[in-house]
């Protein structure tokens, strides 16, 4: 198993620690791991993008020509990671910000408003979480169990409900791409 | 046993120096290599005895750590590409001196001010000395997080016991990637071998003198053998690289720190098309591998250098095989990322146009 997985959206909306709480997770459970964030000038404002492998193997490369999965925050990222994902590739969508659909229909695409989720549980911070719960639920790389641990270690001594919210966060994402699933079949 | 930890090549190295004893370290901000600083002025702090000085040029941080490794620290400085060329003239000046000190270079698009992307056009420069004069230092190329601590480790080891600078040459991917990595065990400085060449006071003893002005030529010439003799040395004892699928090669492709890690996805790629690749990874760029390459198979004739630059390593390749088989090279410079499934066409390409 070799899974190479793009997180994308605007600097702010939480793109690189959705992918380091993926990344640390998965390393936890046993698996290897690489985290590859974008950095420097372009991330200020503009788009913020990491890219996470996860294996039960070796990894060679933690460059990705053509990632399996993507986890997109905004048009701009969609735009840019559709043409190049794996035929098949997953691709998990918020579609409270990206009103237009990929233009690919090899994809599997899940639409998950995490604007609107976020909103209702009362913070707009657990966006990332929203979206990562829908990732692992829909993909099965991780679980919300796994990721919800690997949080706790990340963000240890952070008060008990900021952690209640991403926890809840988790649970609404993967619960909706649960719940998507079942209806597109 | 302790756990692994998902840190970035930055951090990692900056603990790894910690933990082999760095109790010096100054530096002047430059990305992509700011969080190595960082991390080091939060490290610094926490310990009784350590040092962490942001100083007010590149010029002034590495005088300062010929100072401080004068006086017998393990001492550490770190910069990027820009930045390490304003550091040459100090390395002369450790190398001159027979100071031990570890330099970390995470390079970056060049040449000029260029840009903040991976790049490897750092090679020439690192192994060929960089400042003025007859002189070496000992390069190490990471290639993964784990590399990062463990070669940090190997460097400050390497700097003591040949008494010389010793650069880890990485990239900015090699510096903001991160992978699990086991933390090497903390030394405790004070339980290092003493250095009986410091300068700490002469109390009780003749005084000491360390300087790199050797007025008399003939003086200055034997300072120039007696470095090499040590360089010889070097050459036989540390030269490390790694192979990987060179059993049964047709083609070797020759790649370190992120170009191999590229080059490894691209071999597994053509490897499952059933073409015979295999990869040879200088580890240490200085000494050069030589002994590996003179190991290899008669039966490969073909060498793919990849480097992320227009060819630098590709002249101690040539050097190395001294005129065996064709030597062909594959360059990104400047900044972007190659891709493995690009990387796995050139390789595709050179096999079939061989006809291997």
């Amino acid at each position: 198993m070799l899974k190479k997985t793009v997180f994308a959206g605007f600097g702010g909306q939480g793109v690189l620690m959705m992918g380091y709480v993926l990344a640390f997770s998965a390393m936890r459970d046993g698996l290897q791991v690489t985290y590859l964030p974008s950095y420097g000038a372009e991330v200020r404002g503009g788009t913020a993008n990491c890219t996470v492998v996860v294996s039960d193997e070796e990894i060679a490369s933690p460059v990705s020509s053509s990632p399996d999965f993507a986890v997109v925050l905004n048009r701009p990222s969609m735009m840019k990671y559709q043409g190049v994902m794996t035929s098949g590739g997953i691709m998990i969508l918020n579609s409270s910000l990206v009103d237009v659909d990929p233009s690919r229909k090899d994809l599997d695409v899940v639409k998950v408003p995490a604007n609107d989720i976020a909103a209702e549980l009362g913070s707009d911070r657990t966006l990332n979480m929203i979206m990562l719960g829908a990732f692992v639920a829909k993909t099965g790389i991780s679980s919300v169990d796994s990721v919800m641990n690997g949080l706790g270690e990340i963000v240890k001594g952070k008060n008990a409900r900021i952690m209640e919210l991403n926890r809840k966060g988790l649970e609404r994402g993967a619960a909706y791409a649960l719940r998507e699933q079942k209806v597109s079949r | 046993m302790s756990e692994k930890v998902l840190m970035r090549g930055t951090h990692v190295v900056a603990e790894a120096a910690v933990r082999a004893g760095c109790r010096f370290y100054a530096g002047y901000p430059i990305t992509p290599q700011n969080e190595l600083p960082e991390y080091m002025s939060d490290a610094m702090a926490r310990l009784e005895d350590g040092t962490f000085i942001q100083a007010e040029s590149e010029l002034a941080a590495i005088n300062m750590v010929i100072g401080a490794s004068i006086a017998g620290a393990r001492a550490m400085t770190s910069s990027s590409s820009p930045g390490i060329s304003l550091k040459q003239e100090g390395f002369s000046f450790l190398a001159a001196q027979e100071l031990p000190a570890v330099i970390v270079n995470i390079m970056r698009g060049s040449p000029g001010l260029g840009n903040i992307a991976p790049s490897q056009g750092d090679y020439f420069q690192a192994t060929r000395g960089g400042g003025h004069g007859d002189y070496r230092s000992i390069v190490l190329a990471p290639a993964s997080g784990q590399e990062m601590a463990d070669l940090t480790r190997k460097a400050f080891d390497y700097a003591d016991r040949y008494r010389i600078p010793v650069m880890i040459l990485a990239d900015g991917m090699m510096g903001q990637m991160m992978e699990p990595v086991l933390l090497p065990e903390s030394i405790d400085p004070r339980k290092l071998p003493p250095k009986p060449w410091i300068l700490n006071g002469a109390k009780g003893r003749p005084s000491r003198v360390i300087k790199s002005l050797l007025l008399d030529p003939s003086v200055e010439e034997a300072h120039n053998w007696k470095l090499v003799r040590k360089h010889e040395m070097i050459g036989r004892e540390i030269s490390d690289a790694e192979t990987d699928l060179m059993d049964d090669a047709r083609i070797a492709v020759i790649a370190y720190g992120t170009a191999a890690r590229i080059a490894k996805g691209a071999i597994k790629r053509v490897r499952e098309t059933g073409l015979k690749v295999g990869l040879l990874r200088p580890v240490t760029l200085w000494p050069f591998p030589e002994k590996v390459f003179r190991g290899l198979d008669e039966s490969v004739e073909n060498f793919l250098v990849f480097e992320m630059s227009t060819g630098q390593m590709l002249e101690d390749v040539k050097l190395s095989l001294a005129g065996r088989g064709e030597v062909h090279f594959y360059g990104r410079p400047g900044g972007p990322i190659p891709t493995p499934d690009e990387v796995a066409k050139v390789i595709s390409r050179l096999y079939h146009r061989q006809k291997l």
